[in-house]
């Protein structure tokens, strides 16, 4: 499949941005003003930058506890962003959910939830919304390999494709839940192939290929706006970073994250290197995007820093969209 | 006003609402074609408005009640039916993690307008997994609303204004009230949430129950008013909002007050209400608040057993008479 120039720059960006963005989180962590715990998107941002491409704005995304690149790359607001994962007033969930809940509902997600493999109902319900309602939208649901070892995967999955709902089902296999080997959780070769079960057509690439994710979604939006059904993506892909602030990743054998961290295998490198060899970027216009992110980032932050905490009392606020 | 079941009540305020909006649908297992429900509630319903809006599941509770909460929030007003309130154990973590917390945790982005149906108690031997009262669980969770109705003519504007409502409601039936007969309004109309309903007007004892424990105590009232003593009885219709004031009200009336409900006593939803008494109107009270509940064991199989178990009049009136 031949991707047009415009497609690779705007993946090569997106992969950018999400980077650059989740390093910033990590900046602001170290500066001691991230309350809570963080689960960073460091490693996978080709993921969620592949997938996202392939989508328009009307298009919906289910995200995890790992969320701050998938709302990122689906067009997020960074200010929000920023300051709801510093527990602002101006935050997207007004400081109210944090890093495990960063939402921007009026950018296409739907939630990001703190309870693994909860998002797969969810996007089935969504999915099944866009069917009834006769529009032509797709829902994406991300999950990760430890998503797949719950019950949740095969009620979902099974109920996606008798009702042939246009969903599709990434998976971003980064070979650990938490510190759990994915080899010690799942009998099969690849979690992809459990979707045969359930008759879900499903394809293995390269997570940290920001094109190869592309290339795949692309197909499976096509079969999910024709009302052919779901397709379940696996994106074989690594964490730069633990599972959480604090985790320093001691369990992974030194030879794996070698390769998996190498500069080979980096994200934004593979995607650079696509794009620039394809004639879609030259290193001046590439640094010239870079330059913008960087600009971007750095505005988010000076606002999340800047703004309010939210008062005390409005933790009685918004238990409810009605009347109690 | 015709008298109708408290099923055909149901019935038609699920079919009256379905015509007067396209977003709503059913959702659940067995609802459809084949069975038309469990407790036969949605028969006929499919052949009227088809099956993709009486939508038979497969047995997946977890994702029915999630694929509910993301249908929610992108558009439509889907009535979920679990077949049993024990059922909902597989539920909880789409209703108390999800559904219930989504528009606090997103800071009022997205609210989840989804009505979930579900029956509950024992009087038909069936047994631990399909007799208990689990109402209180869903009190002790804040963002869902718990409809509770008892009556004919409270059902159908009851599930009306569930319908209706932004928020999830938690629909509670009960087995032995289906059957029930009252006079119902054959025209559109609402009761709204938090308005408690006066059964019985008395002067010497309130009693304030949910269920078919609201029947038995109507029954006991009668009997007792040959004896002299007075019974107000009071149905709070919601749980969720609560009416404290009409109760309130009632105790400073009568100075004394029995609860009585089909759950076990610990936890209880009767034991919240206790508090509440004795923390508005403890100077009003004459005599201790009395609680009736079933033992604090699983509900039990053989018709001695369950006899025993579920509270019945005798108790009810050994309560009453115990403090006037």
């Amino acid at each position: 499949m031949a991707v047009d120039k415009k497609t690779l720059k705007e993946l090569y960006a997106r992969t950018l941005k999400v980077r650059r963005f989740e390093e910033k989180v990590w900046d602001l962590f170290g500066e001691n003003i991230v309350p809570g715990t963080l689960h960073l998107y460091l490693g996978q941002e080709a993921v969620a930058a592949g997938v996202t491409v392939a989508l328009e704005k009307t298009d919906w995304i289910q995200s995890t506890h790992r969320g701050h690149g998938h709302v990122i790359a689906k067009g997020a607001d960074m200010n929000a962003a920023l300051a709801e994962l510093l527990g602002k007033s101006t935050g997207s969930c007004k400081g109210k959910g944090g890093s495990m809940h960063i939402t921007q509902f009026d950018a296409g997600v739907l939630g990001a939830t703190g309870v693994v493999a909860s998002g797969l109902p969810i996007a089935v319900g969504a999915a099944l919304s866009c069917q009834m309602r006769g529009t032509k939208d797709v829902v994406a649901c991300f999950f990760g390999d430890g998503a797949s070892n719950n019950g949740t995967f095969g009620e979902s999955l099974n109920m996606s494709a008798i009702w042939k709902l246009p969903l599709i089902w990434v998976v971003e296999n980064n070979l650990y839940a938490m510190g759990t080997p994915i080899k010690m959780t799942c009998p099969s070769a690849t979690i992809a192939q459990r979707a045969d079960g359930y008759c879900i057509p499903n394809v293995v690439v390269d997570g940290n290929n920001a094109q190869e994710v592309y290339e795949a979604t692309v197909e499976a939006v096509k079969r999910a706006r024709s009302g052919e059904g779901p397709t379940l993506i696996e994106c074989q892909t690594y964490r730069m970073r633990g599972h959480s602030r604090f985790d320093p990743a001691k369990y992974r054998p030194e030879d794996e994250a070698k390769h998996w961290l190498s500069e080979e295998r980096d994200a934004v490198r593979i995607i650079r290197e696509i794009a620039i060899k394809q004639g879609a970027l030259t290193e001046t216009e590439a640094e010239k995007i870079e330059a913008k992110i960087t600009k971007d980032v750095e505005k988010a932050s000076e606002f999340a820093k800047k703004s309010e905490f939210p008062k005390p009392e409005e933790t009685l606020d918004d238990v409810f969209a009605g009347v109690l | 006003m015709a008298e109708i079941t408290y099923r055909e009540a149901l019935k038609e305020g699920l079919r009256e609402e379905m015509q007067r909006d396209e977003r709503v649908f059913i959702m659940g297992e067995d609802v459809g074609l084949n069975w038309g429900g469990a407790f036969k509630v949605t028969k006929g319903l499919a052949e009227e408005f088809g099956e993709a809006r009486v939508r038979d599941t497969p047995i997946s509770e977890n994702t029915i009640a999630g694929a509910a909460v993301g249908a929610a929030i992108t558009g439509l007003i889907p009535v979920v039916e679990i077949m049993f309130g024990d059922l909902i154990t597989l539920s909880m973590d789409q209703v108390c993690n999800q559904a219930a917390k989504m528009h606090y945790m997103f800071g009022g982005q997205t609210s989840v307008p989804l009505v979930l149906r579900s029956v509950f108690g024992g009087g038909k031997n069936l047994a631990s997994h399909h007799s208990q009262s689990l109402e209180s669980w869903f009190m002790h969770t804040p963002g869902l609303k718990i409809a509770v109705p008892a009556f004919a003519s409270d059902v159908k504007g009851l599930i009306k204004t569930a319908i209706r409502d932004p928020d999830p409601v938690m629909f509670f039936e009960h087995k032995l009230v289906y059957d029930k007969k009252e006079e119902v309004p054959d025209e559109d109309y609402t009761i709204p949430f938090g308005q408690a309903k006066v059964r019985r007007e008395g002067a010497d004892v309130t009693v304030w129950g949910t269920f078919f424990m609201l029947h038995k105590a109507l029954e006991v009232a009668e009997e007792l008013e040959k004896e002299g003593i007075s019974v107000e009885v009071i149905d709070p219709r919601t749980l969720a909002p609560l009416d404290t004031k009409t109760l309130i009200e009632s105790v400073k009336k009568t100075g004394r007050l029995v609860l009585v409900t089909e759950e076990t006593k610990t936890g209880a939803t009767t034991a919240e209400i206790a508090a509440i008494v004795q923390e508005e109107a403890f100077d009003w009270l004459d005599a201790p608040i009395k609680r009736v509940n079933a033992p604090d064991t699983p509900v039990p199989f053989s018709p001695p057993l369950e006899q025993y178990f579920i509270p019945n009049n005798k108790r009810i009136a050994r309560a009453i008479r115990d403090i006037v």
